[in-house]
């Protein structure tokens, strides 16, 4: 390590490329357990400058989406399965994977809920809704994990 | 059936049911399914045949909340009634825009709007 770079405590980073918010975690299967960790990661976008009221309402809606599908479709709340996550939060970054137990889901099955016989059905919007809120959005191929991905001010590809 | 804690608020106005969402944030699965079942009743049990939804109130909804729409919709259908929402923020009109669910639900601007000619 060259002179002078000094290793900065969590919380006192220099202004460029400063990382707000990195951790991983297990959470239970549970609505509640879903929901406080959505308001604990929401909380630090909203208070970052670089993330618009715009970025902010399309993170907390792709990644209530993303939770709510590791919670219910993934793990179908069982008691003894977890949903793993780990988040990144940068001024210029917001990153999180989530990952759940379940069998996944392959995701060339989802109808396009816009096409018009699909209109009416109640359920399938979700990935469609992260995907335009996102500026990435990637599944494995079992189809359990999900990253998302959103670069202040940056439209999906 | 158990209807949890109140999450409209029901108004009758010359004949016209109005009912505006008490949450900010439409996203927690057990409010969603609550809100269901209180929009469902509006048609299922109280036979109301006009009903406007004010989203004034609401800066969040999730998709699983557009499902219960979706099945509002249906049920109103049914049952030969007339269903408009009215007061969505341009935020998430966006997203009944994405879905194109702006195609299916008769949309106002404004709750007077909604209810002109009801």
């Amino acid at each position: 390590m060259p002179s002078g770079v000094l290793s900065l405590p969590s919380g006192s980073c220099p202004d460029t490329m400063a990382v707000h918010e990195q951790f991983e975690i297990a959470i239970p299967s549970t609505t509640e357990a879903g929901q406080e960790l959505l308001e604990r990661i929401c909380g630090k976008v909203e208070s970052l400058e670089s993330f618009s009221m715009k970025d902010s309402f399309g993170i907390r809606l792709a990644l209530d989406e993303a939770i709510v599908n590791a919670i219910k479709h993934g793990n179908g709340f069982h008691p003894e399965k977890v949903v793993r996550v780990s988040c990144l939060i940068e001024d210029d970054l917001f990153r999180v994977e989530i990952e759940d137990q379940g069998p996944g889901f392959c995701l060339e099955d989802v109808p396009d809920p816009t096409e018009e016989e699909n209109l009416e059905r109640p359920c399938g919007r979700g990935i469609m809704l992260m995907r335009s809120f996102m500026t990435r959005i990637e599944y494995n191929e079992t189809g359990n994990k999900v990253l998302l991905e959103k670069r202040p001010g940056v439209k999906p590809a | 059936m158990s209807t949890g804690q109140r999450r409209l608020d029901i108004e009758e106005i010359g004949g016209v049911t109005v009912a505006r969402f008490v949450d900010k944030k439409i996203l927690d699965e057990t409010n969603i399914q609550n809100i269901g079942n209180q929009l469902f009743a509006l048609v299922d049990e109280d036979g109301r045949k006009k009903i406007v939804l004010d989203f004034s109130i609401v800066e969040y909804l999730s998709s699983a909340a557009l499902g219960k729409l979706i099945t509002m919709d249906k049920k109103v259908k049914a049952a030969k009634a007339k269903l408009r929402l009215c007061c969505i923020r341009p935020e998430i009109y966006e997203v009944f825009e994405i879905t194109r669910l702006n195609k299916i639900f008769d949309i106002k601007a404004t709750q007077e709007d909604a209810l002109d000619g009801m």
